[in-house]
This record gives structure tokens, C-alpha cells and sequence, in this order.
């Protein structure tokens, strides 16, 4: 068998991310005080990693002749959703290194959307690390490298590259979550996300180890061939394995029963490492679960299916119960993760076979938004942390909008999107999910998760009412809206959840393009 | 005449809210003066823009009129789709009206938080226009919802003592029943593929599935009406909540769970609710006559108008479910009536809250003798309230009792009581806080209305008569729309 040199082009997102990142151990190693050019040595690593995701196997030359043959003025404006739409869903499934990578079009968006998130919230955080003197360049290594294992999971092409990447990022994470090392709740929080962490590999690698002894392939796209011949598979051995699998991937969810890490390594992570680990770790997840389930292990779509439904419901159940009870916004945010991943595997857990894959759609949508909403969250958390003083008690809260108004705003913005209201994005991703859900015939569930979300709104609005209804404590001081440059991002990112709101047109469309141009049958 | 302007119905919709966002422009508490100027100019702008709704109206025709078809969410058919018929567009006048008397009167009231407060009550009515105009179910859904959380600030930032349970009972209250009303929306876009509310209407339904879907519209409109069991938010959110904030709830936000029974319950599932007809005729009168009786044992002027606001939307449910077009068309002239006299009595004591800071009723007492013009007001309104004659109370009142009389003589019975309770509640209330002899210094120290408290109470003074009295243009609007609402009804979809 002669050796061919594989395409490498097709990873260029993940190459370029990690050479930084190889660059910048050497730089970190070699320089005393690198914090600085780490920082925007990461910048510039994630957004060029998100630029190439998103133009990578597309022609440059079709955007212009869109471009041109969409008017003028006020009508480019109006067909820009349009135009960007076809853009980004024109990339064609491309598969390389021995069918053990692939991109498509639902990998790239998720590529990039992680890489912008965690260059977002590396900006919203970087001063709450600097006044804990935590911004050393290990920090931007570490969430480099992090973030190259998200990308490699979503542009996995074999069971083997998806566990690479969970190790990869999962690895990193430990480390981030204790990178404080000399205070006791991350440390011991790092230590109960090592554990659990590992034990849910050891049983996702298990679950992996059982389908390859059943189907003799590692590959996602054998793997879906082998299950159409199911007279030679062992259909015992693989549902063990996809037990396995699947709650492996619930765990790196965070989705109920395997959610005890959650709230304790949302709260004793530095907030910046929370922000991350609710989201692109969430990304992560998702596009795990979307490479194993909706891809490799499609032929079984009528076991997982149940699985994943179960935990959903057992996931808004817990998550909006317990979300009720909690004092500190971090848990809070955790539980409050804790649903908002229900729903989205009940999204997931409503695709119908003979269907279009509008639940999956659904899900792309709500991830996305969620991930939005959490990173406006989590930045104004930061925001009002100051220096020797950890604002996350929901008490911090009290009385915002008479400290600094138009932060309060941001946040009500954020809490009502969660809370499911409209005109924020938050209602319509639940919409759509319980669209889906109902279109599939689960008619209790969608009645179930309504009155769940119901409850959830309960401690939204607490959060509300502490910000505008209480009067503030007599020492605390107003908000120091940082630099000018993550103020701005920050204000336009929960503003966006408004305007995705009133425009929640696009990005459903381009999910369902994106969804259709990938996991399509 | 008709559609020279083809954006009449997104102007009264976004003006206001425009207006909102630019009075929060100015919160600073030194720019109090500019934040008013703003709000009040906005709030006359969104209702000259509503004139020509009235002026430019077809009233021959039962179909949705200046109409706007955009496609806003393509993938699920969801179109940003406007229209005003006879039905709803009384309602998107009136609220812009309240909106402007809204203004005029935190005008002195109001001193912390100026401009978010105009901001609040400004977008509020740019939400609830956009609730009486949506023909999508989508686009009304969160219109619907999203005029919440105005409100919710408004009664949690300057209401009362108790005003943070009052703002959370009446969202978490509200909410429940509107996440039921999403999932009958998820229903009939599953049935029929859409959600244009007029092929919601035509989609055929069978009995079965329409009850199951009108209980789902019911836990919606029913706790907005608020009819009784569900009515236990609104004494609170009342009693609570600013000036303001009372009479957007009694005049419009009320009407909102009516509208929807108009609009949703009664087109979409007739068949169903003429079968719930029973049920919902018991609830009414429940309501009419069981509230009233509460009403009068208030010692809290702003409970007491709220329990009599419960009274009088269980008249407009009976006269929907009673389904004779002088029952509806009663209903309906008793929904607008209301809303000009129920803001007018929140107003009311509202005036004497600004001098007194009290709303027991106990507290007052000889109030005609320092206050004249006040109190001859006040009791016009009072008598509008009770249902007097030549007061718009009256007609709406009326025309329902004789449309229940139509329909069973022992229905309208009952429901002719809410003239002798409601005269009780209410003049009683106002006996003892107007009359009597002049003895408490507290009372004695109060100033007569001036001339911006008398110009705002004066038109809606006005406004009372005058339906009262020629009710006609009223009902001529709705004639045609509720001719058609009641023959879809009453030929069902079976």
C-alpha cells in the first residue's frame, strides 16, 4: 500500500490554532512577563481560527457576484441574513487523514462559534484574572489548547478523533478550573471535575471499545454503513456500547443524572474559567453528541432517542427545581445550564427519521443562543467582581439599576432571554425546541417542559427583581465597566439578544441550512 | 379614504416604543423635565396617529383593514401581519388615549426614576397596540407576553409596600397561563401549517381537540380578564402598582384576556365554546355577583375599584358567551366603557394618594368641602361606574343584561344585580370618602384639583358622557365585525 500525503488544507482552522498555541508555549517559556502579548496572541489565534472555519471550501468569488446581484443600499441589508446564509451552508462535507477528519458545514459554524465565544470571554475576563494576578500565559495556553480539543471534536471523523479532542479539552479544563491553586473551592472543585471527568471518559472510551468490537470499524462513516447491514452486527454489544456513549456525552453536557460536577465546578472555578466551561465546553458537547448520534450511530436513533428524552426531562425537571433554592448566581447559573441542556436534548431526542431534521435545527439554534446568553451573563458577573472581592451571591445584585442602569438592563436582558420571554432570543429557541418536540408526538413533554420553564422564570425574575426592585447596600459601589473595548462587546453581544429577537429569521435559517447541509440522510 | 398609509398600524405600534427608548436617553434625574417633554410628545404622536384608524375605517366591511403582510420568520410561515378590524380597533385608540393620560398623570406624581417610568408605560402601549393588531399567532404571542415585563417593572419599582410579591405573583400568573396558550398555538400550526390567525380560524377542528385547545386559551385569556377563580392576582397588582400603572391595568390590560376570547377562543373553537358556553356563563356570574359583594366590604379604595373591575369584565365574559349580537355588542362597548371609567376612578384616588398618601378609605371623610370640583367629578364617574344612565357604564351594561334576558330569564336576573351591588359598592365608597363633616386636619389641609389634574379628568369626563350618551359611532365601528364573529361562531366547524 503506497503512502499518499493527505489533504491538509481542510484543517487549516485547527492547524493555525494550534501552531499559535505551540508558539506561544515557546514564547511563554523564553519571556519573563508575557501576559500581554499572550492575551492578543490568543486573540489572534481564535479569530483567524474562526475566520478560516467559516471561509474555508468556499468561494470567495460567489460571495461577490451574491453581493453584486443583491441591489443596493437598503436591499443589501435586507438579503446580507440571505447571502450569508448560502455562505456559510455552501461548504461541502470534505473527508481526509484516512477518513479520521471531516468538515462540513455544521462542524465549521461550531468551530467558529466556539472560537468567538472564547475570544469574547477571554476579553470579558481579562481584568477580573489580572486583579487576581491569574492571566499568566499558561492561562491562554491552556484555553488555547482547549479550544483546539473543540475543534477537533467537531471536525472528528472517527470514534478515535472524538476521544482525542475530549481529552484534549477535557485535560485543559482541569487545569483552568484549578488554576487558582491556592484557593480551596477551585482546587477541590478541580479535583471533583478530574474524577468525575475521568470516569466519564473511561466510559465513553468503553461504550467506543464495545461498538468497534461489534461493527470492527472506528470510522463515523462505516460505522453508519455497518449499521444498515444489521444482520452481521451484534446488536447486544453495540447497545451496550451506545449506553456507554451516551452517557458519556450526557456527562460533558452536564445533563441529569450526570450533572453532580456542575454546579460545584461553576462555583469554584475563577468566573472566567465558569464562562468558558459554559460554553464552549457546551459547544464541545453538542457537537459531540451530534458526530457520535445523529452521524456514527444513526441506525440506533430509536434507542438513544428514548435515552436522550429521558434525560432531557429529568434535566429541565432538576435544573429548574434546584435553580429555585440557590443563593449563589454561579449555581444558579449552573442549574440554570443544567435545563437549558434539557431542552436542547429534548430538541435533539425529537428528530424523526422520515423527516427533515428541523428538531436538529432546533437544537443548533437553541446552543447557539444559549451560548450568547450565557456569555452576556457571565460577563457582567465579571464585571462587577472587583479587585480583593467576588461578586456572586445573588445579593451583589441588589439594587443595580440604581448603581449603574444600563448594566442592570444588560442583565435583565439576559435573564428575561433565559427566562423564555419574548422579544429576546431565548423565547424563540424554546419555541422552536417545543415545536419540535410536539411535532415528534410528545405531547407530555412539551406540556411538562412548559410548566418547567415556568418554574425556571421564577428565579430569572429574582434576579430582576433584586436589580431593580431592592435598594442597593450602603457600600456597594457602582460598576467598573472596564475598558472600553469589552464594555462595548459586551453591551453589543446582550444586545444582540434583543435584535436576534426581532430578527430570529436568519440564524434559523442558517441552522437549518447548516443542518441540512450535514447530517442530512 | 381607506389604506392611503399603508404603515398606520407599525407607526402606533413603534412610535411609542421609539418614544420609550429615547425617554431612557434622558434618565439622568436632572434631565426629569426633558424625559416628560419626550414622553408626552410621543405619547400624543402615538395617538394622532391612531385618529386616522378611526376617520379612515370601512365600516361596512367585516375584514381586517390597513393591513401589513411581511415575512418575518420564513422557515415556520410566521409573517409580521397587521390589521385592525371593528373589533380591535376601538381598542387601539383607547389605549393610545390612556397612554397620553398616563403621562399627564405621573406628571407630579412620579419623582424617582422619571424617565424609566415613561419608558416603561411607553413601550407598554406600543406592545398592547401591537396585541390588538397582530393577525399572526406568533407575532401576538410575543406581543402578548412581551408586554409583561413593562408592567412587571412598573408595579415592582414604584408600587407599594408589597409591591415585590404583587409584581411576581401577577407575572408568574400571567405567564402560566399564556405558556398553555403557546402549546394550543403549536397545535394549530401543526394542523394547519400556519399561523395566520384567519386560516386558524377556517381550520377545521373535531370537538374533542377543540375543547382540549379552548381549556388551553382559557388558562390564558381567563387569568388576564381576570375572571373568577383565577382573579386573586389583580387586587394585588392594583393595590400595589403606581397610578399609572392601575389604570393601564384596568383599562387595557384587562381587555387583553377579552380580545383574546374574541379573537382566539370563540372563532378558533365555537364549537367547543358554545359546549363550555354553561360553564363560562356560571364563572361570569360568579364573578358579577359573588365579587360585587366582595367589593363592598373594602376598606382600600384601590381593592374596592379592583374587585368592581373583576364585576364588571364577568359582564363582558357573560355577554360573549350568551352569543346574541347584543349581548357582544354590549360586551364590547362595556369593555371601552370601562376602560374610560375605570382609569377615571384609579385617577380619582389617585388624586387624593398624591395629597394623603393613603388609599384607606377610613382615612377620608368631608372631602367635597375642600375639594368641590373633585368631588362633583368624581362622582360622575362614580355614577358611570355604577351603571347611571346616561353615563357610558350604562349602555354596555344595558345591552348585556337584555342580551341575557334573550337568552335565559334567571341569567339575567342575575346579572341585573350588579345595578343594585354596584350602586352599592361604589356610592357607599363614595359617601364615606366625600361626604361628612369636615373633621380630620389632614382633610382640611387639601388643595382642589389644578388645572392639569382638571384637564385630564375633565376628557375622560367627557369621553364618559358622551358614550353614554350617543354611544352610536361605537357601535356602528363594531356592528359589521361582530355580525361576522357571531355567524362564524354560531355556525361551528363540526
Amino acid at each position: 500500500m503506497e503512502f499518499q500525503i493527505p489533504n491538509f488544507l481542510p484543517a487549516l482552522p485547527e492547524i493555525v490554532v494550534a501552531v499559535f498555541a505551540l508558539l506561544g508555549l515557546l514564547f511563554v517559556a523564553l519571556q519573563r512577563k508575557s501576559e500581554g502579548s499572550a492575551f492578543w496572541m490568543a486573540q489572534l489565534a481564535l479569530w483567524s481560527g474562526a475566520f478560516f472555519s467559516l471561509c474555508l471550501g468556499r468561494s470567495p468569488a460567489d460571495l461577490f457576484e451574491a453581493l453584486r446581484s443583491a441591489g443596493s443600499g437598503f436591499e443589501v441589508l435586507r438579503n446580507l441574513g440571505e447571502i450569508l446564509v448560502v455562505w456559510v451552508g455552501s461548504s461541502e462535507s470534505t473527508w481526509t487523514f484516512s477518513q479520521l477528519y471531516q468538515t462540513d458545514a455544521l462542524g465549521e459554524l461550531l468551530k467558529a462559534a466556539a472560537c468567538m465565544a472564547v475570544a469574547l470571554g477571554l476579553i470579558y475576563g481579562r481584568r477580573y484574572m489580572r486583579e487576581r494576578k491569574l492571566d499568566s500565559g499558561e492561562y491562554y495556553l491552556l484555553v488555547l489548547f482547549a479550544t483546539l480539543g473543540v475543534m477537533v471534536l467537531a471536525s472528528a471523523g472517527s470514534l478515535l478523533t472524538i476521544y482525542i479532542g475530549l481529552e484534549l479539552l477535557s485535560l485543559s479544563s482541569y487545569a483552568l478550573v484549578a488554576i487558582n491553586r491556592n484557593e480551596l473551592r477551585s482546587t477541590e472543585a478541580a479535583m471533583k471535575y478530574f474524577v468525575l471527568g475521568a470516569l466519564a471518559s473511561g466510559l465513553l472510551l468503553y461504550g467506543m471499545s464495545m461498538i468497534y468490537g461489534a461493527t470492527q470499524t472506528l470510522v463515523l462513516l462505516d460505522l453508519i454503513h455497518a449499521m444498515d447491514q444489521a444482520a452481521g452486527v451484534n446488536q447486544t454489544v453495540l447497545l451496550f456500547g451506545l449506553v456507554f456513549v451516551v452517557a458519556g456525552v450526557a456527562f460533558k453536557l452536564g445533563v441529569a443524572p450526570f450533572h453532580m460536577w456542575v454546579p460545584d465546578v461553576y462555583e469554584g472555578a475563577p468566573s472566567s474559567i465558569t464562562l468558558f466551561l459554559a460554553s464552549a465546553s457546551k459547544i464541545a458537547a453538542f457537537v459531540m453528541a451530534c458526530r457520535l448520534l445523529a452521524q456514527g450511530l444513526w441506525g440506533l436513533i430509536e434507542h438513544w432517542k428514548l435515552m436522550l428524552l429521558l434525560a432531557g426531562i429529568a434535566s429541565i425537571m432538576l435544573g429548574n427545581l434546584a435553580g429555585i433554592a440557590q443563593t449563589n448566581f454561579k449555581r444558579m447559573l449552573a442549574y440554570s445550564g443544567i435545563s437549558h441542556m434539557g431542552f436542547l436534548l429534548l430538541g435533539f431526542a425529537s428528530s424523526l427519521p422520515e423527516l427533515t431534521r428541523n428538531a436538529y435545527s432546533a437544537s443548533l439554534f437553541y446552543m447557539l443562543t444559549y451560548v450568547l446568553t450565557t456569555l452576556a451573563a457571565f460577563g457582567i458577573l465579571l464585571l462587577m467582581t472587583r479587585e480583593g472581592y467576588e461578586a456572586e451571591q445573588l445579593d451583589d445584585f441588589r439594587g443595580l439599576n440604581q448603581r449603574s442602569p444600563w448594566w442592570a438592563a444588560m442583565m435583565a436582558i439576559a435573564m428575561f432571554s433565559m427566562a423564555g420571554i419574548p422579544f429576546f432570543v431565548g423565547f424563540f429557541a424554546k419555541f422552536f425546541v417545543l415545536q419540535a418536540v410536539w411535532q415528534a408526538g410528545y405531547t407530555y413533554v412539551a406540556v411538562l417542559a412548559v410548566l418547567m420553564s415556568l418554574i425556571g422564570a421564577f428565579f430569572y425574575l429574582r434576579v430582576v427583581k433584586l436589580m431593580y426592585f431592592d435598594a442597593p447596600a450602603a457600600d456597594a459601589p457602582a460598576v467598573n465597566a472596564g475598558c472600553r473595548l469589552s464594555g462595548g462587546l459586551l453591551s453589543a453581544n446582550a444586545l444582540a439578544l434583543g435584535l436576534l429577537g426581532l430578527f430570529p429569521g436568519v440564524l434559523l435559517q442558517l441552522c437549518v441550512v447548516v443542518v441540512q447541509a450535514s447530517l442530512a440522510p | 379614504m381607506m389604506n392611503n398609509f399603508p404603515y398606520l398600524l407599525s407607526l402606533a405600534i413603534w412610535l411609542p416604543i421609539l418614544g420609550g427608548l429615547l425617554t431612557l436617553c434622558a434618565s439622568a434625574p436632572r434631565h426629569a423635565p426633558l424625559a416628560r417633554q419626550i414622553g408626552l410628545a410621543f405619547a400624543l404622536l402615538g395617538l394622532a396617529v391612531t385618529v386616522p384608524l378611526y376617520t379612515g375605517f370601512d365600516t361596512a366591511s367585516a375584514a381586517m383593514q390597513f393591513v401589513e403582510h411581511q415575512s418575518w420568520i420564513p422557515y415556520f410561515n410566521v409573517h409580521y401581519s397587521l390589521g385592525v378590524d371593528g373589533i380591535s380597533m376601538p381598542f387601539v385608540i383607547l389605549n393610545s388615549f390612556i397612554t397620553v393620560i398616563v403621562v399627564v398623570a405621573c406628571w407630579k406624581s412620579v419623582q424617582v426614576r422619571v424617565a424609566q417610568y415613561l419608558a416603561a408605560f411607553l413601550i407598554m402601549s406600543g406592545l398592547i397596540n401591537g396585541i390588538f393588531a397582530a393577525q399572526d399567532g406568533v407575532l401576538f404571542y410575543v406581543f402578548f407576553e412581551a408586554s409583561l415585563i413593562p408592567l412587571y417593572l412598573a408595579i415592582g419599582i414604584w408600587g407599594g409596600e408589597r409591591r415585590v410579591y404583587a409584581a411576581i405573583k401577577f407575572f408568574l400568573y400571567t405567564l402560566a397561563g399564556s405558556l398553555l396558550m403557546l402549546l394550543a398555538f403549536i397545535f394549530f400550526f401543526q394542523r394547519s401549517g400556519s399561523f395566520d390567525l384567519a386560516e386558524w380560524q377556517a381550520l377545521p377542528l373535531d370537538l374533542r381537540s377543540q375543547t382540549w385547545v379552548f381549556w388551553a386559551l382559557f388558562a390564558s385569556f381567563a387569568v388576564k380578564v381576570p375572571m373568577w377563580p383565577v382573579h386573586t392576582w389583580l387586587p394585588d397588582a392594583h393595590v400595589e402598582a403606581p397610578t399609572g400603572g392601575s389604570v393601564v391595568l384596568a383599562a387595557i390590560a384587562l381587555k387583553l384576556g377579552a380580545y383574546g376570547f374574541l379573537r382566539f377562543s370563540l372563532p378558533v373553537t365555537p364549537d367547543a365554546a358554545q359546549a363550555m358556553a354553561p360553564i363560562l356563563i356560571a364563572l361570569s356570574l360568579v364573578a358579577v355577583v359573588y365579587i360585587g359583594f366582595v367589593a363592598i366590604v373594602q376598606a382600600d379604595m384601590k381593592k374596592l375599584v379592583a374587585y368592581s373591575s373583576i364585576s364588571h369584565m364577568g359582564f363582558v365574559t357573560l355577554g360573549f358567551f350568551i352569543f346574541n349580537p347584543l349581548g357582544m355588542e354590549g360586551a364590547i362597548v362595556q369593555m371601552i366603557s370601562h376602560g374610560f371609567v375605570s382609569a377615571a376612578m384609579f385617577l380619582c384616588i389617585g388624586v387624593l394618594y398624591d395629597r394623603l398618601h393613603s388609599r384607606r378609605i377610613a382615612d377620608y371623610g368631608g372631602v367635597v368641602h375642600v375639594m368641590p370640583r373633585f368631588a362633583a367629578l368624581f362622582m360622575l364617574f362614580a355614577m358611570a361606574n355604577a351603571g347611571l344612565p346616561g353615563t357610558s357604564g350604562f349602555v354596555g351594561e344595558f345591552w348585556v343584561i337584555l342580551g341575557a334576558v334573550q337568552h335565559n330569564f334567571w341569567v339575567g336576573f342575575a346579572a341585573a344585580t350588579t345595578l343594585i351591588l354596584g350602586a352599592s359598592y361604589t356610592l357607599w365608597m363614595y359617601k364615606r370618602v366625600i361626604f361628612g363633616p369636615l373633621v380630620k386636619p389632614a382633610i382640611q389641609a387639601l388643595s382642589d384639583l389644578d388645572r392639569r389634574e382638571l384637564a385630564m379628568l375633565g376628557v375622560l369626563a367627557a369621553c364618559v358622557l358622551a358614550m353614554g350618551l350617543y354611544p352610536a359611532p361605537v357601535a356602528e365601528v363594531m356592528h359589521v365585525s361582530v355580525e361576522g364573529l357571531l355567524s362564524h361562531v354560531t355556525a361551528g366547524k363540526l
